[in-house]
């Protein structure tokens, strides 16, 4: 029998509608938790995310034990992982939206404001745009190049461009996805991208890296 | 490509069933929001637009319901306004499943509120509503002269209440208390089918740096594409055109395209 999907709630946002896109997508279990013990014996694990990148940093490391359970179970153990939006922009080292707040720092590189100089783009980013995978990087086959539904006015520039598994444009590159190992980090949001966003969540429940 | 302009269809919604005001007077029954939304979900929709317009507390209730039951079967965004007026009850409609909440009258009472749940819950969940009548210019006393200055005025109660502010400046202060959007509806327009206001719409897109929803007087696809290159608007709301089978969001996208915008295929 498949193991549970940790979902992990954190105080921030929208938790259901990961849930229920998970599945949507096939899951046969999500367990939305606030618990260790949940996440370190689960198979897959989702950090979802909204709001501002310090906050969400300090409301996970404010649960007891969390972020040694995460690191035990993902990076130890090897449990297939899915950052979304300010989730996958947490795997960087640092934050720079109001002050510096540091990250998870599971893959190293910063968040930092969308800067745009053409006044008609706007920022918020938000709204649908291209997913163009970089098909050699790590993750290859999880991300197809598509279009999906974008919301931020932040974006993670990893150190290292082979961390990069997407990007999409808005005023210049911006990372789309990352993805190292057992690891993915969507900027975009899976549970809200229709049909695109329920596949890439049935491959990552498929995803045995 | 880039961002794509999002197609938005706008239900009206009281006690948990759709209405379509034409003017915010008549009100007639087009079913249920939850049956329209997945609808529109399949439609390929960008994000669909709920604004209660319940009188009673009970509608209210009745509304987080519906907004429950539409995060569960459709993935795509939902935006959800109407009686926002603190933190909590952007909370508690963000909690049920929507991923944003416009605030209306409240902004206008009270405009910190959009401040506090900027702060609370981050700015990209938060639309401004900026419902202006136009008080000067062309098309006020006379209709046929095109010149003098313009001006705005925010109005409220379906567009029956004048304030005294000036839509300008009223969206640049909601834009700098951390709004992520804002929706302009020109009240002169609502239900006309005679289109947006595209030199409010424009005037405000130009004087923030955050996206604008165009909404207003929706009568055909020109006038979604006029939004985006007249108005300057992000993204286009219509409400009619869509719900009573006049076109179809695939059609909608498809006009966006044909005038060289960038939109879903």
């Amino acid at each position: 029998m498949p193991g549970h999907v940790a979902l992990i709630d954190y105080g921030a946002g929208n938790l259901q509608s990961v849930a229920n896109a998970l599945k949507a997508a096939g899951a046969p279990l999500v367990k939305v938790t606030d618990k260790p013990d949940v996440v370190l014996a689960a198979e897959r694990v989702v950090l979802p995310g909204v709001g501002a990148f310090g906050a969400c940093a300090r409301a996970l490391r404010g649960i007891s034990g969390m972020v040694e359970a995460m690191e035990q179970r993902v990076l130890d153990e090897g449990a297939p992982f899915l950052g979304i939006c300010v989730g996958m922009q947490l795997l960087a080292s640092r934050g720079v939206e109001h002050g510096v707040h540091k990250g998870l720092d599971w893959i190293g590189g910063e968040v930092i404001a969308i800067e745009v100089t053409d006044p008609a783009i706007k920022v918020p980013h938000m709204g649908w745009n291209d997913v163009a995978a970089m098909k050699h990087r790590d993750g290859a086959g999880l991300i197809e190049r598509g279009e999906a539904y974008f919301l931020h006015s932040y974006h993670f520039v990893p150190d290292e461009g082979r961390d990069i598994a997407a990007i999409t444009d808005h005023g210049g590159a911006i990372t789309a996805a990352v993805a190292r190992d057992n690891i993915l980090g969507v900027q975009f949001h899976p549970e809200k991208s229709q049909r695109y966003g329920i596949e890439l969540l049935e491959r990552w429940l498929d995803w045995k890296p | 490509m880039t961002v794509r302009v999002r197609v938005i269809p706008c239900l009206d919604v009281a006690d948990g069933r759709v209405v379509k005001g034409v003017n915010f007077v008549d009100l007639i029954d087009a079913g249920d929001p939850v049956e329209q939304a997945k609808a529109y979900d399949a439609a390929g929709a960008d994000e669909l637009c709920f604004l209660d317009i319940s009188a009673s507390h009970e509608g209210r209730g009745t509304l987080i319901d519906v907004v429950r039951r539409t995060a569960e079967v459709c993935f795509m965004p939902l935006t959800v306004g109407g009686g926002v007026r603190s933190a909590d009850d952007a909370r508690a409609l963000l909690l049920a499943g929507a991923d944003k909440v416009a605030v209306n009258s409240a902004a206008v009472s009270r405009p910190e509120v959009v401040a506090e749940i900027a702060e609370r819950f981050g700015s990209q969940c938060v639309v401004a509503s900026v419902d202006a009548r136009r008080v000067c210019g062309p098309g006020v006393d006379n209709p046929g002269d095109d010149r003098g200055e313009r001006r705005w005025e925010i109005f409220t109660h379906g567009g029956r209440k004048e304030t005294g502010i000036d839509a300008i400046e009223h969206a640049r202060r909601l834009a700098d208390l951390g709004a992520g959007e804002l929706l302009v509806t020109s009240m002169d327009g609502d239900g006309t089918k005679r289109g947006y206001d595209l030199e409010l719409t424009r005037t405000i897109a130009d004087a923030v740096g955050i996206p604008v929803i165009a909404s207003g007087g929706v009568g055909n696809l020109g006038h979604l594409v006029a939004g985006v290159t007249e108005g300057r608007a992000s993204a286009v709301l219509a409400a009619s055109i869509f719900h009573f089978g006049q076109h179809t969001i695939a059609e909608a996208h498809e006009a966006l395209r044909m005038a060289g915008l960038p939109a879903r295929s």
